[in-house]
């Protein structure tokens, strides 16, 4: 931890003025921009109003009293990533074990001791920093969702059945009118595509799992269950192709390679659980399903068409998505015949 | 004789900065005689809980300023409320006089 940290946006609550003001100044003093609230009722007013980094929370308010605030932010998705030090006179300390209990990130007697305050709000602004980063790092990979459920509850690397829908996407061709691949153009290419294809499928509430090359893997209705997490997938397929198509009249434009790519959706169950170290872990899922997923993807190449479901996946449709039947197809180390459906692209 | 600890006031001040602690002084100053009326209020119509809060806002600012005495007595009071006991005798009067004598020195240490 350094020794000078970045200033923050702190809010302190307190009804004694002389609190408020000693501890605003104070604060002050070590570089923080500080606000103040008199009471529960304002402080909650003040936390939706601005975005602020960490708060220090009386107990003993009238009106709307500390424990109240901190329970009403911690049940706000907007507002329970706020750190929250409580300050007490020391005969509170049952109530400090409540608050800390409740979820409180940290605790100061009053009168506060200057060198235990400074270091308790760097400690904390500087926590909060991680997990923001923290945060930050893994929608990267998954939804707020998931991400925030993850922080949470922390993960165990273990895996359980789920009843989830998996996407594989991988680029069919690059088109390009010049002779030559330029290294530097195509690494640019794929990152603007998967940016895309990102945003597509995390706006569906689905998480990309895994990125090979230029294909990546998604599920969807797992780690978190959704019941419409067949139509989520399908619809995000339907929009990476949409975002697709404008991307390759912008690559036009400007003279660039565009590139196609085949979808393949399957649903069903499958083991789903973090695999890894406690370091380094994703979550996955493994089966005959993710296995099926994986040939349809494969599959779009034999009927040159980019979107194609296994039967399940068609059935969990509403009805403005239209599907025509492809036949039964027996893929290899198969024994079973699948039904394949391919997606009628103007359903979007 | 001090009714002021130095050591908490000088530590007091080094936190707040020494343009501060007049600032400080005047609140201490203004909000006591609110806390002392409300208690006596409270006393009157028997306002537990306003009581028992009062007297904490009043011992959290002793102990802040180093005004011990005047914490002890502004603590058994609100220790007496939170047994539901307003029983209090001449204890509020006590700390009328506490609290006059403190703001008194305090008036005379500001910078």
């Amino acid at each position: 931890m350094s020794s000078k940290p970045e200033p923050g946006y702190l809010l302190v609550v307190d009804d004694n003025k002389v609190n408020r003001i000693l501890l605003a100044r104070g604060l002050e003093g070590y570089g923080h921009k500080v606000e103040t609230a008199e009471n529960g009722k304002q402080a909650l007013e003040k936390l939706r109003a601005d975005s602020f980094d960490l708060v220090l929370l009386d107990i003993e308010m009238p009106e709307m009293n500390g424990y109240e605030v901190l329970e009403t932010c911690l049940q706000d998705p907007e507002l329970r990533n706020i750190p929250i030090i409580m300050t007490s006179s020391l005969d509170e300390i049952d109530s400090v074990v409540r608050c800390i209990e409740l979820g409180a990130e940290d605790y100061l007697n009053k009168p506060v001791n200057p060198i235990l305050l400074r270091a308790r709000v760097n400690a904390s602004l500087e926590k909060k920093r991680l997990r923001d980063e923290q945060r930050k790092l893994f929608r990267t990979f998954a939804t707020p969702e998931v991400a925030d459920e993850l922080l949470r509850s922390g993960f165990t690397l273990g895996g359980k059945y789920v009843n989830a829908s998996v996407m594989f996407a991988d680029i069919r061709s690059y088109t390009s009118y010049s002779e030559k691949e330029d290294p530097a153009e195509i690494i640019d290419l794929l990152n603007n595509y998967f940016a895309l294809m990102f945003d597509a499928i995390s706006g569906h509430h689905g998480m990309v799992n895994q990125m090979l090359g230029d294909g990546l893997m998604a599920i969807f209705g797992a780690p978190i269950y959704r019941e419409d997490h067949r139509e989520q997938a399908v619809r995000a397929a339907l929009e990476m192709l949409s975002l697709l198509e404008g991307f390759n009249q912008v690559q036009i434009m400007r003279n660039k390679t565009q590139v196609q790519i085949g979808i393949g959706i399957a649903t069903g169950r499958m083991i789903a659980g973090y695999t890894g170290t406690l370091q380094r872990a994703i979550y996955t899922c493994v089966g005959d399903t993710v296995n099926l997923a994986a040939r349809i993807q494969e599959h779009t190449k034999v009927v040159h068409h980019p979107l194609l479901l296994d039967h399940y996946t068609m059935e969990g449709l509403s009805t403005d998505i239209e599907c025509s039947p492809l036949g039964p197809v027996v893929f290899k180390g198969k024994q079973q015949q699948i039904n394949i459906f391919a997606v009628k692209l103007d359903s979007r | 004789m001090s009714v002021i600890d130095i050591t908490i006031f000088n530590e007091l001040k080094q936190m707040s900065g020494e343009d501060f602690i007049n600032e400080l002084i005047d609140a201490f100053l203004e909000d006591g005689p609110n806390m002392l009326r409300n208690m006596q209020v409270a006393l009157d119509v028997k306002d537990v809980e306003s009581f028992r809060r009062n007297a904490h806002s009043m011992k959290s600012n002793a102990n802040t300023f180093g005004a011990l005495e005047l914490g002890v007595l502004a603590k058994e009071l609100e220790y007496m409320a939170r047994e539901n006991n307003l029983n209090v005798g001449d204890r509020l009067e006590n700390l009328n006089k506490a609290f006059s004598v403190a703001g008194e020195e305090l008036k005379g240490m500001r910078a």
